[in-house]
């Protein structure tokens, strides 16, 4: 009798606890797999947030507003004595008054109401082409240029009549006068080519950005051609000639922990190192490429060295076995092979140096730099930097250029990466 | 205990005349005699190609190989086996001093080739692996060309002085190895992209091609299908009139059917070699015959 009961009733127990396990488990994997999907989607959003906010505040920019206008070059106003003298910027007004059909005043309000609208670019101009021919003085000439930030960020739309008069810079008037232009045709809207043919500016709408690019890519070249050959060169001893023992066990620790040095502390060791002992000029693409040389390295480093431990050892054993010597295994054979791997990892710390700002605030690149850097000792300044000077700037239509600048910077690490994804798949294609 | 063989586990011991196997003790003794490690060099037929003696391997603390003594003669295969673990692998990178690139192996003893000393310090064992080949248990290519694979050896060497001449190096390669009809239309091809047991034939081609002494191979069909290593096996037979091979296997049939002579390896010491044919009939120690019979291994 016990034995019956029992016979029946253990198979029926132990199947129902299986299947409980089973459906345990399957549970557990269903949940698994949704706690991984939601992960992504919440990464994706963030970006997706990060992208758009910076896409929408700074797409504004890459359009502009020019205004033509005849421009008589009175040769009473022009003392060709001394041309850099000559108050251009009246002489402008002047014309856009007459192109308005307005008159001005004793006190010379009008005049300077609309100097508010027009770039100081226009003067600069007249400047120059007098200087390459005095004969256009008494001719009337079309001159076109920016209109001043302010009245460009009102045909934007982000300056609006419906805000008090007091609250905005630009008072009814000279809305008026801006919408009289635009009705005759004399202001049209473009392409801001200006913006990637300029370099920094006090004036927003002369701001561009070249300087910062062409500083980037020189302070970018000095760290790739010290970083990458020497933090190769050192992972390639450490990983398949340095005897292991206790003080390449030491080196490798604290290779390992400048990984993670803040990046500020660079700096300091960049300015006491290269500018206070070695004299390197400050501010300049050759001292920044230095210090994001030394904060690249570790990096490169430890790349480099995961690269060649993931050769298989097979490949090792097969040179040795037909005689290559260790050099010529490493060269031949196990460095090509990880190839794919240190280029990956040189040009991912390249992009993390591209972005980098805090060391670079030490070593006084933080400054105003209104052209192209000459040469790398010159003065120079970088995207990220520029981003940050601009966003410091008061006027609002310097906001819009930093989310423009970001973009660019953004721009140009794509470019980087899809750089690395090219040489990478040409590498491997090789083998 | 006594030596009754089952002929059943021999299956595959073809083309090697079994001896008339007797089962009383008294019959066996001559043949201990007659093949007692001081004498097997006597033993051999031909000339002493490697003569390894008092070798010790240590890996750190832990010693893998104990005094082992070996004459391995030229133009002839030799074959090791033995349990996993057992130390025939390590004692085969003995000879082309591949333990040198484990930086905690220690060897000590003597093996000569030739009569001269392969752990000298005057012998660079860059030139010394040059003179003894190795493939390995996994074919490993290198991931170039076929045509790049074999060039390899003898353009780091050396050994051609122009194109022409390392294309026919190449081919003379590929053709002792019995792979030139299967890839000459295909030279510039990757390695990688053969089959295993082509591979492996390309990995011989390529220790061939720097015309080394010995050629060590490394449990080379362990990775293979029977089809492909009978095709190894064959080449084998036919790279021995110009080669010595010390070949390790796991399979004690391949020893039988390859290898003129056997050493068994047991626990990081010899425990006996001989005639191929002698070791699987008439094994003299215990050990040897429990493992050729399966009993354990």
């Amino acid at each position: 009798m016990t034995d019956a009961t029992l016979g029946a009733a253990a198979p029926r127990s132990a199947f129902s606890a299986a299947d409980e396990r089973l459906k345990k488990r399957h549970r557990a994997e269903r949940l698994f797999k949704a706690q991984g999907m939601a992960a992504i989607i919440i990464a994706m959003v963030f970006l997706v947030v990060l992208v758009g906010r910076i896409v929408a505040q700074g797409y504004s920019t890459f359009e502009t507003h020019t205004l033509s206008v005849p421009v008589y070059l009175n040769p009473d106003r022009i003392d060709t004595s001394d041309l850099t003298g000559v108050n251009y910027d009246y002489i402008v007004a002047e014309a856009v008054m007459k192109k308005l059909g307005v008159q001005d005043d004793d006190l010379g309000t009008v005049s300077t109401k609309v100097q508010d609208l027009v770039s100081r670019d226009f003067g600069f101009q007249l400047l120059n082409k007098l200087k390459a021919d005095q004969k256009l003085i008494g001719q009337t000439i079309t001159v076109s240029g920016p209109l001043k930030a302010d009245a460009d960020l009102y045909f934007k739309g982000q300056i609006e009549r419906e805000t008090a008069e007091g609250d905005r810079k630009l008072d009814n008037q000279q809305l008026d006068w801006l919408d009289q232009l635009k009705k005759a045709g004399a202001i049209k809207s473009g392409f801001n080519f200006a913006f990637f043919t300029n370099s920094d500016s006090t004036e927003p709408e002369q701001a561009g950005v070249l300087g910062a690019v062409v500083g980037s890519a020189m302070m970018l070249i000095i760290t790739a051609l010290i970083a990458v050959p020497v933090g190769v060169m050192a992972a390639v001893y450490l990983e398949e000639f340095a005897p292991k023992n206790r003080w390449t066990d030491i080196i490798e620790v604290n290779i390992n922990n400048l990984a993670a040095v803040p990046s500020i502390v660079y700096g300091l060791l960049g300015l006491a190192l290269f500018i206070n002992w070695l004299n390197v000029p400050r501010s300049s693409p050759l001292v920044g490429g230095l210090v994001l040389a030394l904060m690249a390295l570790p990096t490169v480093i430890i790349a480099t060295r995961s690269a060649l431990k993931a050769v298989p050892p097979s490949i090792r054993e097969a040179a040795l076995g037909v005689g290559a010597s260790k050099t010529q295994t490493v060269f031949h054979h196990v460095l090509p092979l990880a190839m794919p791997g240190v280029m990956t990892g040189a040009i991912l710390s390249l992009a993390h140096a591209l972005g980098e700002t805090a060391p670079l605030l030490m070593i006084g690149m933080v400054s105003f730099v209104p052209g192209v850097p000459e040469g790398f000792t010159g003065a120079a300044t970088v995207l990220p930097v520029q981003v940050f000077i601009w966003e410091n700037a008061s006027e609002r239509a310097f906001h819009e250029r930093t989310a423009a600048a970001i973009i660019v910077l953004l721009v140009f690490m794509i470019v980087m990466n899809a750089a690395a994804v090219i040489m990478r798949r040409r590498f491997e294609r090789r083998w | 205990m006594t030596s009754i063989l089952n002929p059943f586990a021999f299956p595959l011991l073809r083309g090697h005349a079994m001896t008339v196997q007797s089962p009383d003790d008294t019959a066996r003794t001559p043949v201990i005699q007659s093949v007692a490690p001081a004498a097997s060099a006597s033993a051999l037929v031909g000339e002493v190609k490697i003569k390894a003696r008092d070798v010790k391997v240590f890996y750190g603390d832990k010693q893998a190989l104990f005094d082992v003594n070996l004459d391995i003669p030229a133009k002839s295969v030799t074959a090791f086996i033995g349990p996993s673990g057992c130390g025939k692998s390590t004692f085969l990178r003995c000879i082309n001093r591949m333990n040198d690139t484990i930086p905690s192996a220690r060897v000590e003893g003597s093996i000569e080739i030739d009569g001269a000393d392969v752990n000298a310090k005057s012998v660079d064992p860059v030139v010394l692996r040059s003179r003894v080949g190795m493939v390995f248990q996994k074919p490993n290519p290198f991931p170039k060309t076929i045509f790049e694979n074999v060039a390899y050896g003898p353009r780091i060497h050396g050994l051609a002085t122009g194109k022409a001449e390392l294309e026919a190096i190449v081919e003379s390669s590929l053709k002792k190895a019995g792979l030139w009809n299967e890839v000459a239309d295909r030279l510039h091809q990757p390695g990688t992209g053969l089959s295993g047991g082509q591979q492996q034939r390309l990995v011989i081609a390529r220790a061939i091609a720097v015309s080394p002494e010995v050629i060590l191979m490394d449990e080379p069909c362990s990775a293979l299908d029977p089809i492909a290593t009978a095709k190894i096996e064959e080449l084998i037979d036919e790279l021995r009139s110009q080669f010595c091979i010390v070949i390790v296997t796991h399979s004690m049939a391949q020893a039988a059917r390859v290898s003129q002579r056997t050493a068994f390896f047991h626990l990081g010491k010899l425990v006996e070699s001989g005639p191929t044919e002698e070791m699987f009939t008439n094994p003299r120690d215990s050990r040897t015959q429990d493992y050729i019979t399966g009993r354990f291994g």
